[in-house]
């Protein structure tokens, strides 16, 4: 059904090859796209971004941000750069440690086993960004230190954690995306998902629609100004605006609701995005992150997405949230049983 | 351009004449839509129903609501229906199933449970959705439960799995936007009072200008396992117009957790 679509489509061979590469673990090759992701600017032909009819950059498609680059650097790292070399072993150790998942006796025994079901990283198309983080900005590639205020934020989010009790008590108590309720993918700003990381971009005169699968948000961006919301209305997406500079899509976006916090952010994070399609099957991502209530300064990552293979499939997540009934009936279930040991020892005693 | 009736300055005069032999057998000039700029008749916009349809796609008075304490917020509004010509020609069997959806709606409802709507549904839910048209796709984002259509308009191929929302090829014929629709599963409702479909259920539907302002809607529904012929249904999407209209988000499944979940709750715990 994939060669189907590549066929309709007319993908050049390139894409074909990142869209179906084995896994590393087999055939010892990095999936990723035929022109990786420049890591400085090369002193190549510029490339002129195609126009949509409205005379717009075309960004339009399916794209992936899938990647094994970690938001910051680990810290037996000093470098911003893999060699090529290095770049491989970093990826097949990532590989590994996602294969490893199903680990018996762990929380993850819990997960199918993800290279089953080709849901792993190494066999999709992913990124090669041969940078040590995606943070660029502090050099040291980590956040900046966190701000008094922040640090009571984190604390007092970890105390009510606590309080709040075991994950398995109530469906409130359990991650943001097992819930169904929003995933990392949405952001702002996009981050890449464990699997099916794939967007597609869509554009109109006035608008960008960047539709991310998981969990079928749609985030329309209005182009050329428009009022803000006002402060007292929150989403858990903000409210994006963009506009155009140059051939970058810049996008900025306010009025978080705080319920899903990015590592860490406050409810007055501003986070700016900047889009540049640098060649036919790149397009660079950038965001800066500005939240002085919760970082002494602001921060920036880059997270390059590379074309993908569409369609986009429906990610009916909620409608089928087994998982979070199963889980707590399962809990439930521990419970009566425990009560009923526990009762039938003293019983006999 | 050189006529007998003399040549530029005639083809106004022209038009008037062709306008009123029409208006004279009942029937409006077809209103031409601008275009996109890749010359398409143009339905970028913010669009919602005025109509009752989601409480009953069929004519219906008012009558009491499912919770007693929601008193005439939960009322159903009355509506002259949205479906041509008489009652939905159920098979005998749908015909029981329609009227155990409708005693058990409070529980069986999908839209109580911030499920997605399905279509025609999304079409005439009571919350605004968006038209975002491109060269190659027509985007429709729902406010309701940020509920999606993709409706290809290249590159057609056939609906590669089930879903809530199903499989939309689309076309265009003159003015009109021919969406043609499959792949869905059975999961979802036409309305409140439980009107359904199975997974064989077939939509086509045509959109087309008929001002500024708004879009004649029409959908015809044929389900083999459900009704003995198809059916159509037909209703008026209007623009929003209003300053910096907008859609907002309505991320519903925060608001049925405890609904859905509650009861798996540990015992001595509270529901937030």
């Amino acid at each position: 059904m994939r060669h189907r679509f590549i066929a309709s489509l007319g993908l050049p061979l390139a894409a074909v090859v990142v869209a179906v590469m084995a896994s590393p673990r087999v055939a010892g090759q990095t999936a990723g796209p035929a022109k990786p992701a420049p890591a400085k600017p090369a002193a190549t032909k510029k490339y002129t971004v195609p126009r949509t009819p409205d005379g717009q950059p075309d960004f339009q498609g399916f794209w992936t941000n899938s990647t094994y680059v970690p938001l910051e650097r680990p810290d037996n790292v000093q470098k911003a750069f893999y060699t090529d070399q290095e770049f491989e072993v970093a990826v097949k150790a990532a590989a590994a440690r996602e294969a490893e998942q199903t680990e018996p006796g762990t929380v993850a025994d819990v997960h199918y086993d993800f290279s089953q079901f080709g849901l792993d990283r190494s066999q999709s198309a992913f990124v090669k960004n041969l940078r040590t983080s995606l943070i660029v900005d502090p050099p040291n590639g980590k956040m900046p230190p966190l701000t008094a205020e922040g640090q009571k934020r984190a604390a007092d989010r970890a105390a009510e954690r606590r309080r709040m009790g075991a994950t398995t008590d109530a469906v409130q108590n359990m991650p943001i995306g097992t819930r169904c309720l929003i995933m990392a993918g949405s952001g702002p700003p996009m981050m890449s998902a464990g699997y099916n990381s794939n967007y597609q971009i869509v554009q109109s005169a006035n608008y960008v629609m960047i539709l991310v699968e998981m969990i079928h948000d749609a985030r329309i961006i209005p182009l050329g100004g428009g009022a803000p919301l006002p402060d007292s209305m929150r989403q858990w997406m903000g409210d994006s605006r963009g506009h155009w500079e140059g051939d970058t899509l810049v996008i900025e976006t306010t009025n978080f609701n705080g319920k899903n916090p990015f590592r860490g952010s406050s409810d007055r994070m501003r986070v700016t995005e900047r889009l540049t399609r640098t060649d036919a099957n790149v397009l660079s991502y950038q965001f800066t992150i500005d939240d002085p209530a919760t970082w002494t300064a602001p921060w920036t990552a880059e997270a390059p997405m590379t074309r993908s293979v569409g369609p986009i499939f429906e990610h009916a997540c909620h409608e089928g949230n087994y998982g979070v009934a199963n889980t707590l009936a399962g809990a439930r279930l521990e419970e009566k049983k425990a009560a009923a040991a526990a009762a039938a020892k003293k019983g006999a005693n | 351009m050189g006529t007998r009736y003399g040549g530029l300055l005639a083809a106004p005069a022209m038009l008037a004449v062709c306008s009123a032999v029409l208006a004279a057998a009942g029937q409006a000039p077809a209103y031409r839509a601008p275009r996109t700029a890749d010359g398409k008749p143009n339905l970028n916009g913010i669009w919602q129903t005025i109509s009752e349809a989601d409480w009953d796609v069929e004519g219906h008075s008012a009558a009491p609501g499912r919770v007693l304490a929601l008193g005439a917020e939960d009322a159903v509004v009355p509506g002259l229906g949205v479906v041509e010509g008489g009652p939905l020609p159920y098979l005998p069997a749908a015909a029981s199933k329609r009227k155990e959806n409708f005693e058990k709606r409070l529980t069986a409802d999908p839209e109580i449970k911030c499920y997605l709507p399905g279509v025609p549904r999304a079409m005439y839910l009571a919350q605004p959705f968006q038209i975002i048209q491109s060269a190659t796709h027509v985007m429709m984002a729902f406010q309701y439960a940020g509920a999606i259509r993709t409706v290809y308009m290249t590159n057609h191929t056939d609906a590669p799995a089930d879903s809530w929302m199903g499989w939309s090829n689309g076309r265009w014929e003159g003015e009109t936007l021919v969406i043609d629709s499959t792949g869905f599963n059975d999961l979802s409702w036409f309305d409140r009072s439980g009107n359904f479909h199975s997974d064989a259920l077939h939509v086509v539907e045509r959109i087309t200008a008929a001002g500024p302002d708004h879009l004649n809607y029409e959908a015809t529904i044929e389900d083999p396992k459900v009704f003995s012929r198809p059916w159509k249904m037909s209703l008026t999407l209007y623009r929003r117009k209003e300053k910096g209209a907008r859609l907002l988000e309505f991320r519903c499944v925060e608001f049925v957790e405890e609904l859905i979940y509650g009861q798996l709750r540990k015992p001595g715990t509270k529901a937030p």
